[in-house]
């Protein structure tokens, strides 16, 4: 056989391809916590839609600020109020890139997802909610996109309505039309259900609502560490995420609001710099985005957020959503092949999650015993408990994919469900 | 390996597939339900109560191997015995299962579940069935919950 000799487009392309493909071992040196092994096995981590781990630009720039820049922001006069003042409201440019926001004063800073729907429930929902009005969510949403609205509309008086999902866990879009009435205030869905996987399709579902002035929520929880998001593209009034499902820290959000519906919304909470004067007769409020951020903020995870959202935007998020759907294509032909495994959530479109049930073996059994095999998976209900019902079952085992995992990875999953097999019978 | 099979021993793995006194109990004079809304595990337990001792015990309800091995024991243990008896054996299965105090010697053939001491997570689903009891003797209307 001939050596192929290569003519130096080809050695063009070569390079250009490695240098967009996605190297997954080198990837994997950035995150310290998984060159571990649990139970002397080495950790396979697949429950990322519970929580991310942390790579070391993250870890590192939450340290570096705490040895040198520590500080309260928006008021002191010296140094390090100064550079904490930059660093902070330099995450707010790294998030309101990454979710390609118009402006950066529409990013605003919020303990998480759920936090940042109680906020838009709580203001936009007060205000514009009132006795027998609706609010429209799906039968896929987590608890922290249900009970916030639960709240609003027994305070208010007012429906809290369902679109339904078929079998296969995905929404059933006739009805949208049905239940998007002159009564009906917001709708708030999930971009990537954390129970099923399911992609919804949110521009279709945009569309549909602002057709009839009703503005859109998305918790994005999900889908921001796995695929492109353009909040302007999808043209939704709202979006959440959460800092620690992104790779970055817990204790920190964001929500993303167009600026004229922030404008008119009331402040969320009181206290400091949210207030542009206060006197005992009239406050007056700050602008956006401080509005809405009340108090000291969590300046450390904020500035861990932004180098979260930096180190993705350098991966490339196509990439990572290329690699994800490569893991899960594998994971789900895999474990539908195991006899007696069934697989919860088979939407067409869908990202990151697989849930599934073994015949007459409790989740919570399998999660021992994987892991005891250094499988990290997460077991129960997921906070989806009206999914669950959805589907007759008490709960799941989940295995979550992030941009680290393996097919090797995969594979220790599979051998591990045989060995649940081989220890309970 | 060990540790596992310590925790799913055969007579655990036993009674999870094949229960006993898995019905519901018409003559209960008290009854309560146990939820672990973690899990989604959810037992009642059913007893029937005559001068301080417990003439028939059953349950009802789904979860894992371990709840419903536990639950599926007791019941077959407590049948019987009084309503004191009952309480100080939860109080030495509790220390069983986490670890504190005996191997369980004086806990007769529930000395299986002593595995479970190496599993934390584990301890409410061990332990789940026997809350529902506790529960129910008190005359508890409201599900008991292990948060």
């Amino acid at each position: 056989m001939s050596t192929a000799i290569k003519t130096p487009h080809a050695i063009d392309a070569a390079k250009k391809n490695r240098a967009t493909s996605f190297d997954v071992q080198r990837v994997r040196r950035d995150f310290p916590i998984l060159q571990q092994k649990i139970h002397g096995k080495p950790l396979v981590y697949l429950d990322n839609a519970a929580t991310t781990q942390k790579p070391l630009a993250v870890i590192e720039a939450i340290d570096h600020y705490y040895r040198s820049d520590n500080a309260n922001i928006h008021r002191g006069v010296h140094t390090l109020s100064e550079r904490a003042t930059a660093d902070y409201e330099k995450a707010r440019v790294a998030i309101q890139r990454f979710l390609n926001a118009a402006q950066s004063k529409e990013i605003i800073f919020t303990r998480g997802t759920t936090e940042a729907i109680n906020l838009v429930a709580q203001t936009y929902g007060r205000q514009h909610v009132g006795k027998g009005d609706e609010v429209l969510i799906t039968a896929m949403e987590h608890h922290s996109n249900i009970v916030p609205w639960q709240l609003l509309c027994e305070e208010k008086g007012a429906k809290l309505l369902v679109v339904p999902i078929n079998d296969r866990g995905e929404l059933l879009l006739e009805h949208l039309d049905h239940l998007l009435t002159a009564r009906t205030k917001i709708v708030a869905v999930a971009h990537l259900s954390n129970a099923l996987g399911t992609i919804n399709p949110l521009r279709e579902i945009v569309r549909r609502a602002h057709a009839r002035n009703v503005p859109v929520l998305v918790d994005g929880a999900q889908a921001a560490p796995r695929m492109v998001v353009d909040v302007q593209e999808l043209d939704c009034d709202f979006y959440a995420i959460s800092g620690h499902k992104m790779y970055g820290p817990t204790g920190i959000g964001v929500l993303y609001g167009k600026a004229d519906l922030l404008e008119a919304m009331p402040p969320y909470q009181g206290g400091g710099d949210m207030i542009a004067s206060v006197t005992f007769e009239k406050t007056i409020y700050n602008r956006l985005p401080y509005k809405f951020e009340a108090g000291t903020p969590n300046i450390a995870d904020t500035i861990g957020l932004g180098a979260a959202a930096e180190y993705l935007e350098e991966l490339g998020l196509e990439q990572i959503e290329k690699h994800e759907a490569d893991v899960l294509n594998h994971a789900t032909q895999a474990v539908a092949a195991i006899p007696g495994v069934e697989i919860v959530g088979t939407a067409k479109e869908k990202a990151g999650v697989l849930s599934f049930t073994m015949e007459g073996i409790h989740p919570h059994d399998i999660g021992t015993i994987l892991d005891n095999e250094g499988i990290a998976v997460r077991t129960g209900h997921h906070c989806a408990q009206p999914v669950m019902e959805r589907f007759k079952i008490p709960a799941t085992v989940r295995a979550s994919f992030g941009l680290y995992n393996t097919r090797e990875e995969v594979d220790a999953l599979v051998a591990g469900i045989h060995k649940v097999r081989e220890v309970l019978g | 390996m060990s540790e596992l099979r310590e925790l799913y021993q055969e007579v655990i793995l036993e009674h999870s597939k094949h229960p006993r006194n898995f019905r519901v109990l018409d003559s209960a004079s008290h009854r309560a339900e146990g939820f672990n809304p973690l899990c989604g595990d959810r037992f009642t337990i059913y007893v029937d109560v005559q001068d301080g001792s417990i003439r028939d015990i059953t349950f009802q309800g789904s979860g894992c191997a371990i709840s419903k091995a536990s639950a599926s024991m007791m019941t077959q243990t407590l049948k019987g015995k009084s309503e004191g008896e009952a309480e100080s054996m939860f109080t030495r299965f509790h220390d069983l299962v986490t670890g504190h105090g005996s191997r369980g010697e004086d806990l007769g053939k529930l000395a299986v579940f002593s595995g479970v001491s190496e599993f934390p997570l584990r301890v409410k689903c061990a332990t789940l069935a026997w809350h529902a009891l506790r529960a129910a003797l008190q005359g508890k209307q409201e599900a008991v919950s292990t948060e």
